[in-house]
Formats: structure tokens, C-alpha cells, sequence
């Protein structure tokens, strides 16, 4: 039993796709910090563009750091994280959806 | 040197406090003293409080469970007496600061260390044993998880005598629970109790999820398996999904108190009602966490003792995950007087609404499971009957509630309490007593009294239908909750019917320990032992085994053609498999559980006082533990293949003895 | 056979069945751990987003935040990420010597992330704006804070399995699986990182 599960180059990377995925997060990064400090967006379009940027990078990290991917062998772990990030949504939109209208029906904003 | 603590904090003056402190002490030296009489501190130590098998671990689980009952019903009754006596000049017998500690500690314990013990006890007992697995995941981490709900018991009892416990209820709703308004311990017990137990909590929540997906008999796929099991996936999804708020929000309202930040404040900038709406992202799913599980019991049990198999396995499975999913949008139901405008109450009073389908659904399963089948009427099934009909009653007052325009007259009314106690005892508590008498056989090899079983049964049925329609009528007629003295004439009958009803539950309590008494008393005698391990005639894997199973469960892993295979193959006469044994890997016991437990309590009782040494002892502790333990490479063994022959021989020799005598 | 056993023996698991797992159990239930971290961030999230515009008077994200710095803290979290995967990718090929010095790489590199940060807390705090000024500071400190403090965790996980690793567990599986769940640990906080420059910085000052 000892040996049966250990290298599967698919789901482990590569020097190749760790470089990879850095390059493209510098970018992004460098995307992110450049939409703000050069003040080039306003700031709603800033945020989306925030947003976008950031979820775009959290996408390369799961990918390229991580190994999420669609095989079979990941399927679980796949939709943990998709159930988790629904958790997330729930609770952040939801708070906010809450104390948003709440605020504003107490007027204590 | 000792933070705050000191002499005074030691309740001298309060003779009810007293008086349970010599009752404590002197059960609590009568059971060492026999420990230590019978010499059994050593098999204590190496079979239990060491041990990493699942089915002791329940077993411990679900003592910790009864006996935390009794402190929960204490407080209960202790309640229900005072507004018994304290109605006009009459101030009853507890003054509000005493008053309010016993509402609090009520729901704490009985939410997070009776129904949450009880529950991982039932998860633990059955779930391998359903899958046909040999353990869970991690059985360490299993041992762990109770550790860490046992030290959080522990600490809120100890609240009793050394301090005191929060006075704002049993969710320590800010800002009265901020240092402004409560700057004694009693809040910091509650803290420190409940993070720890809910690291526990999270921990078991994990375990059982890995150890339902990755650990399934082969050829067990999602729809063949049981529904106890698939209750159990849906509870520790809920865990996982939710637990993690819970600790964020608690985490957040120590910052407040241990460091002055201000979230939860009244002042700079501070949101009180943000702790409302992150108190019941978790909580909402908290009590679906609990039920669910008790859902899957009835499932079981209904089957059974009807002799069919359950009416709709589909749809029921189907139920199960849509309650699952909605649990976790209805939260704001809790709060819909806070102040939040019609959309937000609309939605969520909806979406609650929506909730009551899929239950329906369920009920109307077991009713189809029931009808028509040969129903044998045993203790299991009365408390199954019973929750049909109580808890129709309790879902149907909460729609009510659902309705934010209603919910304004019922908000924090008495008729809240009536309605979740209706949903808890009926649903939950009716439901775990269930499993119980149905899986303790499994666990012990023999069967529980039934006259006493359903004595119990009948004393809890029409205590909770005295004690607490009492308390719909008292919410209509506008008493609130929470309250400690009145001066209304028109409550004070239905305020007397409800500690009749206190005291008829009392007896069923009663009539519960004697069935344990008289069940253990005559557990030699032949109609009660259980030599085939399948003592009701079951459907599921757990009843393929002897009872109690050996350590490694199977001795061979079986092999699933399709749902309730058990009882295809007992039916088609075939129950012994012909596979060759084989040596097995099992996991060592291991002390690393305890002493992390231990070290968790030093660090928990540490911070509650500001004791900051000795809060650091525990953390430093824990981690030195658990790195000692991540280096500890003699974590397993094998059990020989002569050792398994032996026991496969001792349970053909049982069921053939058992043959014999029918 | 016994010497390479895991931390949960039982684990013989899916060995059968139709879809195949070749990851250990103790992987995925780490998984599973860091999704409900992802959950507890979530909801600290949630709180600083309802707070973030609480400044009870006191000074808001743009007059408080040096991007600078962040700018900074960013880039070596980066590096730390491949820096770690080479000592995943070293680990695989058995290459004991090189996954200590990738290793010892990003243990420098995280140390120096969380020497950064204290330094803008004590930095902060010193001038009055530490996190009870306001709850827009009692949500920043907090939301950071356990971000660091994850990092400061993962740091003596990482010390201890270097430690650990030079002793008789060596490359072991349990090794592997310790230094997988690691990997997805450290992986998994640069990816809330993302979230908090974003949300928290960079939407802070605008």
C-alpha cells in the first residue's frame, strides 16, 4: 500500500507552470495597485476593476499554487471550494444586504 | 499573580449555590472513591479517556450528554418555580442577578453541550458503522473533538462556583454584554466555553465529511447510502460551513472586551446589530444542525419497526439537502424587529417559509413508511410518533412566526419560547432518545427496558404539552421573556399548569434513569441481550456486525450492491461472506487528546480570569503537544488475523446459541 | 509497510470504487479545514465591510496607508508562493537537500512579511490610531491581524517540519502529505492576501 498514491506530475505543476502562474499574478498585482495609484479609473470603476482584477487572481492562484483543476481526482476538492466561495458570497452579501437596508431604513447612516 | 480572581468570587452567600456544590462534591468523590475502590484507574485510562474508537468516544459523548441534561433541566425548573411563586408581593425565591445567570446557562448548555454532545455521540456511534468503515478519518482529531467540548462543559460549570456565568442570555446579545454593561467573568465563561467546544465542533464536522466521502464500503454510492448517514453529511456541511462564524463573531466580541476595539460598541463607530445578523448566520444553521440528524433517526427507526423500507429514500434525500441549503438564508427571521426594511424581512421570511416544504415532505414520508407496514409499536417508535405530532405543531407555529408582521407581536414574547422548545424536545430531544434506544444494543449488546422506555416517553409527551402550550398562551396575552417577577393575575394559572408540566418532565427523567437502572440490572436475562447483533430485524450495515462490534467494526470490509444490502442478503439467506481475513491497520490510543484537552482548560480558565501566565502555560502547551504528537511515529498497529478468526468465532457461536433458543 | 503509515491507517479508503482518489484522506481533510478558514475570512470580511466607514473621527485608510509598503508585503508573499512550490516540485523528486533550502527561502521571506507588518501596527499604534480608536481600526487591525497571524502559524509549521524532516521521518509519505497540506496552507493565505490588498488597501485609500 505504502507507494500507491504519490506522483501525478498533472496534478503536482511544474517549474514551468509555477513561473507561469507568478508572471501572470505580478501582473495582476501590478494591474490592481497601477488602477489606483495612477487614479487613471474613478473610483467605481476603480473598484469594479478592483474586484474583477481580484477574483481574475484568485482564479490564477487556484490553477497555477493550488492544482484545482477539473479532473476527476479534484472533483471533491473542487466542490468544496465552489460551495465554500458560495458560503462566503452568502454571508458577505448577505450582511451587508442586511445592514445596508438597515441603515438606511433606521437612517443611521 | 491570580488576575481577578480571588476568595470573593466563590458564591459563600448563595445557599442554593451551596448545597449543589456539596451535591456535586459528594457524587463526584463517591465515583472516584469507586474507581479507585474497583482499581480501575488504569483500565479508565488505557480503554477510554486514551482511546480513539469511535463507538467509545459516542459512548462518552452521549454521557457527557445526560449528564449536562441534568444541569440544563436544573436550571429549567429552578426557572419555571420561580414564576410558580414570584407573582405580586411574592419575590420568588431567585433574585435577578441569580435569575438571569439560570436563563442563560439553560440555553447554553443545553444547545452546545447536551443536544451538540448528544448529536456528535449518535454521528460517532453509527456513521462507520453504516459505511462500513473501520474508524473515522481521524481518529485522533475524533478524540480531540471531545476533549474540547468536554473542557468547554467543563469551564460553564465551574461558572457555578468559582465567579459567575452571563446575565444577557444565551447568545450574550451586545451591547449588555460588552465590559460596559457586564464587566464581571461571567460573559468570558461563555466566550471561552463556547470557542473551545466549537473548535471541537468544527473538527468533528470535518472528519465526519471526510469520512463519508472517502470512506464508503465499495460500491456504496451516494444514493445507496443510509439516510442516517446522509443526515449526518447534510449536519457536517452545515458545520463546516457555519462554525467558522460563530468563532469570528465570539472571537470579535472578546477583541471588544479583552482589548477595547469597537464592534460591537454603542460608541466610535461600533454596530451592534452587525452582531445580530453574524449571531444567526451561524445559529440558524445551528438548529438545523441539530435537527437533521434527529430526521435521519426517525428515518431509521420508522422503517424498521414498519418492516418496509422507507417510503421515498429519494425524495427524503432530497429534502435533506434543500433544508440544508435554505437553513442557511433564513437567518434574519430572528431579527426581523431590528429594524432592517420590507425587503430584507420579506425575502427572509420567504425563503423561512419555503423551509416548511421539504420538512412536510419528510413528514409525509414516515407517515407513507408507517401506512400499511407492520408497525411494531416499541419505545423507539412511540418517541417517533410522538415527534410527528409535536413537531407539526411546533413547524406550524414557526410559519406563523415567519410572517415579519406577526412576528412583531411574537417577537420575544413567551410565545417564541413555546414555539422552539416545541421544534427542540419535539424534533431534537425526542429524536436523539430515539436513537438511543434504537442503537443501544449496537453499542452495548443488550436492549433497553421497554415499559420504562415508554413511561419515560408518556411523562415527557405530556409534560412538554403542559409545560409549554401554557407558554403560547402566556405570549399572546403579552408576557415576555426573560422575565423574573409579574404582576398580571391572568398568567399566573398558565404559569401553574407550566411547572406542573416542569415536574411531569421531571418524572419522565426519573423514569429514564430507572430504564437505564433496570435495563443494566437485567442485562444477562435472554429476551434482553442481543448475541446476533441485529436485535430490531435492521435494514443497515451496523446491524451486520456483533454487538458491541469489535475495535476494527468489520473483519471484512462488505462489499454494496445497492441500498439496505444487509437486508437483501438476509432476506435472499445469505450473510456470511468467504473472503479471506486479513491482518488490520488500526490506529493506537493515544494521550495526546486529553493533555490538549487539559492544556485548553488552563488556557480557557487562564484568560477568563486574566490570569495571563497561566493562559500562556496553556497555549504554549497545546502546540508543544501538538508538535510532540505530529513527531510521534508509533501511531498504529495491526491486528493479527488469529485475533479476528478468534472473535468471528465467539459471534458464529452467539448467533448459533441465539438460533438455538428461538 | 508499517513505517510509511499515515496519520490515519484506516485511510485504506478508495483503493476501489469507480472515481479514483489518489490523494490521502489527511489531504483532503486539510482541504476541507482551510475551506471553512476561507469561511471564517469571509466573515471578518463581512465585518470589515460593514465597518469600513466607521472612523468615529479618527483617521480613515487613505490618510493611514503607505502602499507602498504594501506594495512590498505583496511582492514577497508572491515570491514565498513559488519559492515554496520549488520545494514541492524538490520534494517530489526526493531532492532532501534542496526542499531545505527552498524551504529555508520562504521561511526568510514569510518572517520578513510578518516583520513588515509588525512594524506598521506598532508604527500605527504609536500614533493613536491603534484598534480601539474606532471600529473602522478595530476591523482593519482585526482582519489583517489574523491574516499575520496565519502566516506567523505557518511559519512554525514550517520550522517544525524542517526540523522534523532532517530526523527519521525524512521523505516519508506522512512527510509528503504534511508538506502538501502545507503547501496548500500557504497558497491558500496569499490568496486571502489578494483579497485584503484589494479590498482593504487599495479600496481604502481611494
Amino acid at each position: 500500500m505504502a507507494q500507491a498514491h504519490t506522483t501525478h506530475d498533472g496534478s503536482h505543476g511544474s517549474y514551468q507552470s509555477y513561473i507561469i502562474g507568478f508572471v501572470l499574478a505580478v501582473v495582476l498585482t501590478v494591474a490592481s495597485f497601477a488602477a489606483v495609484m495612477t487614479h487613471a479609473l474613478a473610483p467605481g470603476m476603480a473598484l469594479a476593476a478592483l474586484g474583477v482584477l481580484a477574483v481574475v487572481q484568485i482564479v490564477v492562484h487556484l490553477v497555477f499554487f493550488l492544482h484545482l483543476n477539473t479532473s476527476n481526482e479534484q472533483s471533491w476538492n473542487l466542490m468544496c471550494f465552489i460551495f465554500a466561495a458560495a458560503s462566503v458570497v452568502i454571508i458577505v452579501g448577505g450582511t451587508l444586504f442586511i445592514m445596508h437596508d438597515t441603515a438606511i431604513n433606521m437612517m443611521s447612516r | 499573580m491570580l488576575g481577578k480572581l480571588s476568595l470573593s468570587a466563590i458564591p459563600f452567600d448563595v445557599p442554593i449555590l451551596v448545597g449543589t456544590f456539596l451535591g456535586v462534591a459528594v457524587i463526584g468523590l463517591a465515583v472516584l472513591g469507586a474507581v479507585t475502590y474497583f482499581g480501575k484507574w488504569g483500565y479508565l485510562w488505557r480503554e477510554w479517556l486514551t482511546t480513539v474508537d469511535h463507538k467509545r468516544l459516542a459512548v462518552m459523548y452521549i454521557i457527557l450528554a445526560i449528564v449536562m441534561l441534568f444541569r440544563g433541566f436544573a436550571d429549567a425548573i429552578m426557572m419555571r418555580t420561580q414564576l410558580a411563586l414570584a407573582y405580586a408581593g411574592n419575590p420568588g425565591y431567585l433574585p435577578p442577578h441569580h435569575y438571569d445567570q439560570i436563563f442563560s446557562a439553560h440555553g447554553t448548555i443545553m444547545i452546545f453541550f447536551m443536544a451538540m454532545a448528544f448529536m456528535t455521540g449518535l454521528l460517532n456511534l453509527v456513521v462507520p458503522l453504516q459505511i462500513g468503515a473501520r474508524d473515522v478519518a481521524f481518529p485522533f482529531l475524533n478524540s480531540l473533538s471531545f476533549y474540547m467540548t468536554l473542557v468547554g462543559a467543563l469551564l460553564i460549570n465551574i461558572s457555578l462556583f468559582i465567579g459567575e456565568f452571563a446575565q444577557c442570555g444565551w447568545l450574550v446579545y451586545p451591547p449588555l454584554s460588552e465590559m460596559q454593561f457586564s464587566p464581571g467573568v461571567g460573559v468570558d465563561y461563555y466566550i471561552w466555553a463556547v470557542q473551545i467546544s466549537g473548535v471541537g465542533t468544527l473538527l468533528t464536522g470535518v472528519n465526519f465529511f471526510t469520512t463519508i466521502v472517502k470512506m464508503r464500503a465499495p460500491g456504496m454510492g451516494w444514493m445507496q447510502m443510509p439516510v442516517f448517514t446522509w443526515t449526518a453529511f447534510c449536519t457536517t456541511v452545515l458545520i463546516m460551513a457555519s462554525f467558522p462564524v460563530l468563532t469570528v463573531t465570539l472571537a470579535l466580541l472578546s477583541l471588544d472586551r479583552y482589548l477595547g476595539m469597537h464592534f460591537f460598541t454603542n460608541d466610535a463607530g461600533g454596530n451592534v446589530m452587525l452582531y445580530l445578523s453574524m449571531i444567526w448566520t451561524w445559529g440558524h444553521p445551528e438548529v438545523y444542525i441539530l435537527v437533521i440528524p434527529a430526521f435521519g433517526v426517525f428515518s431509521e427507526v420508522t422503517s424498521t419497526f414498519s418492516r418496509k423500507p422507507l417510503f421515498g429514500y429519494n425524495t427524503m434525500v432530497y429534502a435533506t439537502c434543500s433544508i440544508m441549503v435554505l437553513s442557511f438564508v433564513v437567518w434574519v427571521h430572528h431579527f426581523f424587529t431590528m429594524g432592517a426594511g420590507a425587503n430584507v424581512n420579506t425575502f427572509f421570511g420567504i425563503m423561512t417559509m419555503v423551509i416548511a416544504v421539504p420538512t412536510g415532505v419528510k413528514i409525509f414520508n414516515w407517515l407513507f413508511t408507517m401506512y400499511k407496514g407492520r408497525v411494531e409499536f416499541t419505545a423507539p417508535m412511540y418517541w417517533t410518533i410522538g415527534f410527528m405530532i409535536t413537531f407539526s405543531i411546533g413547524g406550524m407555529t414557526g410559519v406563523m412566526m415567519a410572517m415579519p408582521a406577526a412576528d412583531w407581536i411574537l417577537h420575544n414574547s413567551l410565545f417564541l419560547i413555546a414555539h422552539f422548545h416545541n421544534v427542540i424536545i419535539g424534533g431534537v430531544y425526542f429524536g436523539y432518545i430515539a436513537g438511543m434506544g434504537f442503537w443501544f444494543p449496537k453499542a452495548f449488546g443488550f436492549k433497553l427496558n421497554e415499559a420504562w422506555g415508554k413511561r419515560a416517553f408518556w411523562c415527557w409527551f405530556v409534560g412538554f404539552y403542559l409545560a409549554f402550550v401554557p407558554l403560547y398562551v402566556l405570549g399572546l396575552e403579552g408576557m415576555t421573556r426573560r422575565m423574573n417577577h409579574y404582576d398580571n393575575p391572568d398568567w399566573r394559572p398558565w404559569l401553574l399548569i407550566a411547572e406542573a408540566g416542569a415536574v411531569v418532565i421531571a418524572l419522565g427523567i426519573v423514569c429514564q434513569l430507572t430504564q437505564l437502572y433496570v435495563s443494566i440490572r437485567d442485562r444477562n436475562l435472554p429476551e434482553n441481550l442481543d448475541l446476533t447483533g441485529d436485535p430490531w430485524g435492521g435494514r443497515t450495515l451496523e446491524w451486520s456486525i456483533s454487538s458491541p462490534p469489535p475495535a476494527y467494526n468489520f473483519a471484512v470490509i462488505p462489499d454494496i450492491h445497492g441500498l439496505d444490502t444487509f437486508h437483501t442478503e438476509k432476506q435472499l439467506g445469505r450473510r456470511a461472506h468467504n473472503k479471506p481475513l486479513e491482518p488490520i491497520h488500526m490506529p493506537k490510543n493515544t494521550a495526546a487528546g486529553a493533555l490538549i484537552g487539559a492544556f485548553s482548560f488552563i488556557l480557557g480558565f487562564g484568560a477568563i480570569w486574566y490570569i495571563w501566565w497561566m493562559a500562556g502555560l496553556g497555549l504554549i502547551g497545546i502546540v508543544v503537544t501538538m508538535i510532540l504528537r505530529s513527531a510521534n511515529r508509533d501511531v498504529d498497529y495491526y491486528v493479527p488475523v488469529s485475533e479476528i478468526e478468534h472473535n468471528e468465532e465467539v459471534y458464529s457461536r452467539r448467533i448459533a446459541a441465539a438460533q438455538a433458543a428461538e | 509497510m508499517a513505517h510509511e503509515a499515515t496519520m490515519s491507517p484506516l485511510a485504506h479508503a478508495d483503493d476501489h470504487g469507480h472515481d479514483h482518489h489518489h490523494e490521502t484522506p489527511n489531504v483532503f481533510g486539510f482541504w476541507l479545514y482551510l475551506m471553512t478558514d476561507c469561511i471564517l475570512f469571509g466573515s471578518i470580511f463581512a465585518a470589515f465591510a460593514v465597518l469600513r466607514n466607521q472612523f468615529a473621527g479618527g483617521p480613515s485608510g487613505k490618510e493611514l496607508f503607505d502602499l507602498t509598503n504594501v506594495g512590498i508585503e505583496t511582492a514577497i508573499l508572491l515570491f514565498s508562493s513559488i519559492t515554496y512550490g520549488f520545494a514541492s516540485l524538490n520534494a517530489l523528486a526526493k531532492n532532501k537537500t534542496m526542499v531545505l533550502v527552498w524551504l529555508a527561502i520562504t521561511f526568510v521571506l514569510g518572517l520578513s512579511f510578518v516583520g513588515l507588518e509588525v512594524s506598521e501596527f506598532s508604527h500605527m499604534i504609536a500614533e493613536g490610531n491603534g484598534p480601539d480608536r474606532s471600529a473602522f481600526l478595530s476591523a482593519f487591525f482585526t482582519l489583517v491581524g489574523t491574516h499575520g497571524l496565519h502566516v506567523t502559524c505557518g511559519l512554525i509549521w514550517m520550522a517544525v517540519l524542517m526540523v522534523q524532516m532532517m530526523g527519521p521521518q525524512d521523505l516519508s509519505q506522512r512527510m509528503m502529505d504534511k508538506l502538501t497540506c502545507l503547501s496548500l496552507f500557504w497558497h491558500f493565505l496569499d490568496i486571502v492576501w489578494i483579497c485584503v490588498f484589494s479590498f482593504v488597501y487599495l479600496a481604502g485609500v481611494m
